[in-house]
């Protein structure tokens, strides 16, 4: 080994290290920070260890490269709202896979390897060019450029299986015969395909686990790069991508008490519309006057948030909303279900930018315990995750789904814009009980007005 | 088999340590977690060093390459940066949270 390939070996064991202490000390808000700073220190050994390599000889095209993907970077990180984060992180999967994938692509044309080496090409390209596609799918649903119902037609299942089975005949053919290169761009051109039409028939209330799911096959492709080059830090880093995402997906999956093949392959929301006659039931709704009194006469408060909020942008209102109640002696606190909204976390991360302070974001096996002390539920663009049915009509299509027990709490407030069904398309129980009060309107505008009533009350 | 079999076991090991680390990850930070995760992914740039610095690299090689080196480039910047201001809005109660710090 040669002095330079020793310092080279240095950095990407230092790098590796790094990697894995980021990912411990994102274990807790207060050393989380720390965390980043461990990975950033990490990326920039294994880069700079990269440039020393005797084999990097043109460094023009690559310093170009760097300058025009910060120059993306900066801006993607800084301008994207937090409401958008679920697409950015979509369109960041898609850029990791597409860079593993022409990465294998390239290493393919520049020596054909063969036997274990090419199997791990394969894999490489297989993993990337389909989460290059199904990652710009998901982009297009999250940000509504294509449409966000599920699209399913008959046979579906059967068009997409056969699709992966023929790319996965061909990839097996590749590796036994590498130099056949007339079927690699068929190969690419499957994996694909497969990647658009895995993500057509998924509807927006699944989006947490696929997003969770496409992160770990994006990690799955980086490492699969690492076994072919036979570079041990693109293993490590990749299989830490990897398992962060299997088990975020494996939480996601629990938290609808669902499967992967069911997620994947089971379409939610199409059969269900049919299911329950249109007959009219009676329900109490109220205006933000006497929402209000409610709300200020009450001592215990749970705020349960769903994706509704998120498209509201009802953050910053909802902020005013607690500030104001906490003011005026009122204990509030919101209640978080795993896939509330369209990613792991996406709740925590909208209340944390509206300057809620995340002590008061309580998970919902903490939480659901309280209910039954708790004076007023107000439920903001959330809907399956508080739907009783679950627990107790074991035809319903959410049997079984864990929810937050709201239906418990003496009064329940549901703001919601009109009485038509949530995603799922099923009916909510609890909009039709006796201790439920309907509050018609946007999110954000409602919880204005009720600011404005109970900012009243304080100056009057 | 030309290729050194250690690197499987690595493989493994890793998926192991990244099962118990991930794991105690509050559910709180799952959003953070998963852009800093996708930061560490775009560890494909040395990958992508490789194939476009090489010498004698073809055309194709060079093409591929320079887009894999920019699309990794984009995951490491914007993925660390907003890892980090998502991190920065968690607080816990204080400051903000009584009238004030508008």
């Amino acid at each position: 080994m040669t002095n330079a390939a020793i310092v080279v070996e240095i950095c990407y064991f230092a790098a590796a290290v790094l990697f894995i202490l980021a990912l411990k000390w994102m274990s807790s808000p207060a050393t989380a920070r720390r965390g980043v700073i461990a990975g950033e220190v990490g990326m920039l050994l294994a880069v700079v260890g990269t440039l020393l390599r005797a084999e990097v000889v043109n460094y023009e095209l690559i310093i170009v490269a760097f300058l025009i993907g910060s120059a993306i970077g900066v801006p993607l990180a800084y301008l994207m709202p937090m409401t958008a984060v679920p697409q950015r992180t979509a369109l960041s999967h898609a850029f990791g896979s597409l860079a593993a994938a022409l990465i294998g692509t390239a290493e393919y044309y520049r020596h054909t390897p063969h036997g274990f080496v090419m199997g791990a090409l394969v894999v490489e390209t297989l993993l990337g060019f389909l989460t290059f596609t199904a990652s710009l799918m998901a982009f297009g649903k999250l940000q509504e450029i294509l449409p966000t119902r599920p699209i399913t037609y008959k046979g579906q299942n059967v068009v997409n299986l056969s699709l992966l089975a023929a790319a996965a005949v061909i990839g097996v053919i590749l590796i036994m015969n590498p130099e056949r290169t007339e079927l690699f761009p068929i190969f690419c051109g499957l994996a694909l395909l497969f990647g658009v039409l895995l993500i057509v028939p998924i509807g927006g209330a699944d989006m947490p686990t696929v997003i969770a799911l496409l992160n770990s096959y994006a990690g799955l492709a980086a490492c699969a790069m690492g076994v072919a080059l036979d570079n041990k830090l693109l293993v490590i880093a990749g299989a830490l991508d990897g398992s962060s995402g299997f088990i975020l997906s494996i939480i996601m999956c629990r938290a609808m008490n669902r499967s992967f093949t069911n997620v994947l392959f089971g379409a939610f929301g199409q059969v269900v519309t049919l299911s329950k006659a249109q007959e009219a039931r009676p329900y109490r709704s109220a205006s933000a006057e006497e929402a209000a009194s409610i709300l200020d006469a009450a001592r215990t408060v749970v705020v349960v948030p769903g994706y509704g909020l998120a498209v509201a942008q009802a953050q910053h209102k909802i902020r005013e909303l607690h500030d104001l109640l906490t003011k005026r002696g009122v204990d509030v606190r919101f209640a978080i279900h795993p896939v509330a909204g369209r990613m792991p976390g996406h709740m925590n991360v909208l209340l944390a930018e509206a300057d809620i302070p995340y002590d008061k974001l309580i998970e919902m096996d903490d939480i659901n315990s309280e209910f039954p002390q708790t004076d007023v539920a107000l439920v903001i663009g959330a809907n399956d995750v508080t739907n009783p049915a679950a627990r107790t009509d074991k035809t319903s299509p959410i049997a079984g789904m864990p929810i937050l027990n709201v239906d418990q709490a003496r009064t329940v407030m549901v703001i919601k814009r009109s009485m038509s069904p949530g995603f799922a398309g099923i009916d909510n129980d609890l909009y039709y009980m006796e201790k439920t009060l309907m509050l018609f309107g946007d999110a954000k505008g409602f919880v204005a007005s009720l600011v404005k009533e109970l900012g009243a009350g304080v100056h009057a | 088999m030309g290729i050194d079999i250690v690197v499987l076991y690595v493989f493994m090991l890793a998926g192991f340590v990244g099962f118990e680390v991930i794991r105690r990850v509050s559910p709180l930070l799952h959003t953070p977690l998963m852009s800093l995760t996708n930061a560490i992914s775009a560890i494909s740039v040395v990958g992508a060093i490789l194939i476009t610095g090489a010498e004698g690299a073809t055309w194709l090689s060079k093409t591929l390459g320079f887009i894999a080196v920019m699309a990794a480039t984009i995951n490491i910047v914007s993925g660390y940066l907003i890892t980090d201001r998502m991190l920065k809005m968690f607080k816990k109660r204080g400051g903000s949270g009584e009238g004030g710090g508008q």
